[in-house]
């Protein structure tokens, strides 16, 4: 018998949906990324009002000052949908369990100077606050906000506070008693150092404006106190007393640099959409950054002692230059 | 001049790197065929791993083009920041 052995090259007669061919034309297919994305927030035939807010449509392009041509112009540089949003997460949640495993099996908190950890304590645990804080904020942008390609990587970003919270959390159990979460709370509540980085976090929370919220969270918060208190604070515990808070405090670090890339790309869409658009977010940017300024300055000097004033005014700096590179006013 | 080649599996992860050398080389010419992908291009070819990471979204280390890759002809330059085919050497 004689077979004979042929390649049928069958090309496929639709790359991608529809509606994402009139985005993205109809010749190539689409990245999965585009296709979870693009046009996935429903935008017609809702025949009623929300009752608890009749001004507005249930998903409505006025509930910011911000205006934008096309709200699925936020692409996200990291690409996440929820598929590679989780394997992304799983990663490096494997790495923190590593690091904290590490950390207990060889009972380095134990052996941890005191000095260092009462230190470490006194910042990173009234921070679990903090967090839930960004959680909520995040959660409200993406409740409020238009379009899946925004909306979307604000509810990752407040499910990532969310984890944050519970790694410091371990953190404090780590080091110290439960006893010491509770401490934390009374600070957070009651110091007078903390009470200007509470107000700041609970007036978000009323903030109508959700493109707002983002500057006042993502871009101006996160963006001032990461640095200060995972970059400048750990780097101080690390010369003082060795790198175990680094390995404890691994994911955020990380986090922050991962997720900066996507503010940024966020901003620069934004402010680059229009003139009006460029000048609300400088506006929203200074006083907010303002307040933060203020806010932090009492954390910083706990935290790094004499050094406190030189790191803000470099943070400053750093923060100002980075918002000219995606187009806003510093 | 000779032509050099690079062929590929058909993936997600090859779809940005051959969008990424083709943006790069403006030479290339792109050959489809059942489950794999073969980029011809005049006497050179560069990869850029600036270029993918910025299709992908993530970083890239080039070594992972191994992964995927079947087959190539022409004088390998690797270095962390891009891999090049040419018949210099």
């Amino acid at each position: 018998m004689h077979l004979d052995l042929r390649t049928v090259s069958i090309t496929p007669l639709r790359q991608t949906f529809d509606s994402i061919a009139e985005r993205i034309g109809s010749d190539k297919p689409a990245s999965r990324y585009q296709e979870a994305t693009l046009d996935v927030q429903p935008d017609a035939n809702f025949h009623y009002r929300p009752l608890w807010d009749p001004e507005h449509e249930l998903y409505d392009v006025s509930r910011t000052a911000i205006k934008m041509q096309d709200w699925y112009a936020f692409k996200d540089p990291r690409q996440f949908y929820y598929g590679t949003y989780t394997l992304a997460r799983a990663r490096m949640q494997e790495t923190a369990e590593g690091d904290f495993d590490f950390v207990e099996t060889r009972s380095l908190a134990t052996s941890y100077p005191t000095t260092a950890k009462d230190l470490a304590l006194q910042v990173l645990l009234p921070l679990r606050h903090v967090e839930w804080g960004a959680n909520m904020n995040n959660t409200s942008m993406c409740a409020y906000g238009y379009g899946a390609a925004i909306t979307q990587a604000c509810l990752f970003n407040a499910m990532d506070h969310l984890g944050m919270a519970q790694y410091l959390t371990r953190t404090g159990l780590l080091l110290d008693e439960p006893a010491a979460l509770d401490a934390a709370k009374q600070t957070w509540l009651t110091d007078p150092k903390w009470q200007g980085l509470r107000r700041y976090v609970e007036d978000t929370f009323v903030l109508k404006d959700w493109f707002e919220l983002f500057i006042a969270q993502n871009l101006v918060l996160n963006g001032l106190l990461y640095p200060l208190v995972y970059q400048h604070f750990d780097q101080a515990l690390s010369v003082q007393a060795g790198p175990v808070v680094s390995m404890l405090t691994r994911f955020q670090s990380e986090w922050y640099a991962e997720t900066s890339k996507w503010v940024n790309a966020t901003l620069k869409i934004a402010a680059g959409e229009s003139t009006d658009n460029q000048q609300l977010l400088s506006g929203w940017m200074k006083t907010y950054r303002d307040r933060a300024i203020t806010a932090l300055a009492p954390i910083a000097a706990l935290a790094l002692a004499d050094k406190a004033n030189a790191v803000m005014t470099e943070l400053l700096e750093e923060f100002n230059t980075r918002a000219l590179k995606f187009g806003l006013t510093p | 001049m000779s032509n050099v080649f690079i062929i590929f599996q058909t993936n997600e992860d090859t779809r940005n790197i051959v969008e990424a050398i083709l943006q790069d080389n403006d030479a290339a010419t792109v050959n489809e065929q059942p489950a794999m992908v073969r980029i011809d291009s005049p006497g050179n070819l560069t990869i850029k791993r600036a270029s993918i990471e910025d299709k992908m979204g993530r970083d890239f280390d080039l070594q992972e083009l191994h992964v995927n890759l079947i087959s190539l002809s022409g004088n390998i330059n690797e270095t962390d920041d891009e891999f090049s085919l040419s018949w210099k050497h």
